[in-house]
């Protein structure tokens, strides 16, 4: 037997019923929205199924969208089933003022880095990780890089004046 | 008067030793630091730290249009920067829902394969250089050198190759480019065999690696594992044939597994790999071969949005010079998508997790790094064990501090 999207989506929204939503399938990939508190009991859900075995975490991430108020940040989990080689993404959205997510750790050893990088430039408090501290920038740093709010230099400012880079 | 370093009043004498390899250390071949606990040469403890030439990659590609973040990637793993090239062309041909003539994806896994070997035999001729064999390292050298100028002849640059464009290549391959290929493949192979020679059977090396650093598949995966080192410890898994891009199955080649997921192990299967290489390179160059006539001359996809016309075209053309002007000032919009793809990179499954929201830059790129996934376990690998064994852990895994920190 072989599992197909329509297979995992049927066997999650029977085990979690009307909790996830948005499943949309982009080139191919099954895509789900969760609420932030049940991200733990979908992995542990996914990773123990006999014929589900999600165990393979390919990639951890968030996205901020700055428009989307109450919901700002989104942490997306790359799943991979190396069996059938199937794969899925999971999608938790948070507030940007409580950004507390359960961390995965503990089913995951790979995702300790992946939550301290995300962490690092999105500001995901991941509780309950063994060692939530900046990882790629300085320990000092008191913001978080990749959030929207920062945007690089606009590169036709012309208030410099830097005669050696062409500008002014 | 005692001979007795004299020690303040109330403190617990140290019995351990604290030991940093690292940022600049010979033995990490890279800037990343590990602090070690030492009781005498034993590692009780040690903690890594990363981020010394952290470059802010993603957020600088959320400014930029897709084809001037192709040299951000080449920065990655620098050893083998054609992968990361071309696992970010296909990403983008995948966004856009462009397909490739055969004859490009061919050349493409030339290149790709190239880039694999010289990769993998820097790789494994440094794990014999820390174990104190010196002359392997020689042996296998000379033929990167060869591997550079066959990228020169195709892109003009060698380390950091910027190879190919969104749809293809640049420039068709050019008779020197298939002559210095049939050189290398008529030489390597012999250069690649008295490598082994010196090395799979050597008793001093193999006493040196056996059950150094070794894992279990189990805890591999669990790590997140992939490429050579997932496969040294038994798992099959490899992007080539899980998801084949840039037509991998048309060809015939096999996934060389290990057992002990040791340094010996790792070794091995980086060496099979290069065997492998070598045949799907001649493969695919038998395959260009049989292109004749006006189908020999195709080295690019019909994008005319995202690759730049040819420069005569340029000033004769009207339609070439919008075309011209629209990519180089990066003014064409990117398709809504979200899109994760990913290749077998020379130390793993590299990803590229693209988000756009109809832009003219992504929206969010995130780069999926294995080196970074996996150098989490050095602390569980070299627990234990001899401060030796570790530098040659270290060397083994293939550390690239360009793909630890982005």
């Amino acid at each position: 037997m072989s599992l197909t999207n329509e297979l995992i989506q049927q066997k999650l929204t029977d085990k979690f019923g009307e909790e996830l939503r948005d499943w949309v399938q982009p080139y191919g990939m099954l895509t789900f929205t969760a609420p932030k508190d049940l991200n733990l009991k979908i992995l542990q859900f996914l990773f123990d199924d006999p014929e589900l075995k999600f165990q393979f975490l390919t990639d951890l991430q968030a996205v901020h969208y700055p428009a989307n108020k109450g919901a700002e940040l989104a942490v997306v989990y790359h799943l991979h089933n190396l069996t059938y080689n199937i794969r899925l993404r999971l999608k938790v959205f948070t507030d940007i003022n409580t950004p507390d997510v359960y961390s995965a750790t503990a089913l995951y050893a790979s995702a300790n880095f992946m939550e301290r990088e995300t962490y690092d430039f999105f500001g995901v408090n991941f509780k309950g990780h063994p060692n939530l501290r900046r990882i790629l920038n300085v320990d000092e740093m008191d913001y978080f890089p990749m959030r929207k709010e920062f945007p690089l230099e606009d590169q036709t400012r012309i208030d410099k004046d830097d005669e050696m880079f062409g500008r002014g | 008067m005692s001979d007795h370093i004299l020690l303040p009043e109330g403190s617990i004498e140290k019995l351990t030793t604290t030991l940093n390899l690292g940022p600049t250390h010979p033995a990490t071949h890279g800037v990343f630091q590990n602090i070690l606990e030492l009781d005498g040469e034993r590692i009780l403890k040690s903690v890594s730290t990363v981020g010394y030439i952290h470059r802010a990659f993603e957020k600088l590609a959320e400014r930029r249009p897709l084809y001037q973040i192709t040299p951000l990637t080449d920065r990655l793993n620098y050893c083998s920067s054609p992968i990361n090239n071309m696992g970010w062309h296909i990403t983008c041909e995948r966004l856009l829902g462009v397909t490739l003539p055969k004859r490009v994806d061919y050349l493409r896994i030339i290149i790709m394969e190239l880039a694999r070997i010289a990769d993998h035999l820097i790789c494994n001729s440094i794990v014999g250089v820390d174990s104190g064999a010196f002359s392997g390292f020689l042996y296998l050298m000379q033929y990167r050198e060869l591997i550079y100028e066959i990228y020169e002849e195709v892109c003009g640059s060698r380390l950091t190759t910027n190879i190919g464009r969104i749809g293809g290549f640049e420039r068709n391959f050019t008779n020197t480019a298939f002559e210095k290929l049939e050189k290398f493949l008529a030489e390597y192979p012999v250069q690649l065999k008295e490598f082994e020679k010196l090395f799979n059977r050597n008793r001093i090396f193999m006493e040196r690696t056996i059950g150094c650093g070794p894992i279990s598949a189990e805890r591999a995966l669990n790590y997140g594992f992939t490429g050579p080192n997932l496969r040294a410890a038994g798992v099959d898994y490899d992007v080539r044939v899980h998801t084949p891009y840039s037509s991998y199955e048309d060809f015939e080649f096999t996934i060389p597994v290990g057992k002990t997921g040791d340094c010996y192990d790792r070794f091995l299967v980086r060496n099979d790999e290069m065997w492998q290489s070598i045949s799907l390179i001649q493969q695919a160059y038998n395959k260009v071969k049989e292109f004749k006539g006006t189908e020999a001359e195709v080295f690019h996809a019909d994008t005319p949005a995202y690759y730049l016309p040819e420069k005569k075209d340029v000033y004769t053309k009207m339609e070439a010079l919008i075309y011209h002007f629209k990519i180089i000032m990066g003014e064409t919009d990117i398709p809504v998508g979200e899109l994760y793809s990913s290749v077998e990179g020379a130390n793993g499954e590299l990803g590229f997790y693209l988000i756009s929201d109809g832009g003219r830059t992504p929206y969010r790129l995130h780069f999926r790094r294995p080196c970074f996934i996996y150098y989490q376990a050095f602390e569980e690998l070299v627990k234990g064990g001899m401060l030796s064994d570790a530098v040659i852990t270290m060397s083994s895994l293939n550390l690239i501090a360009g793909e630890l920190d982005a």
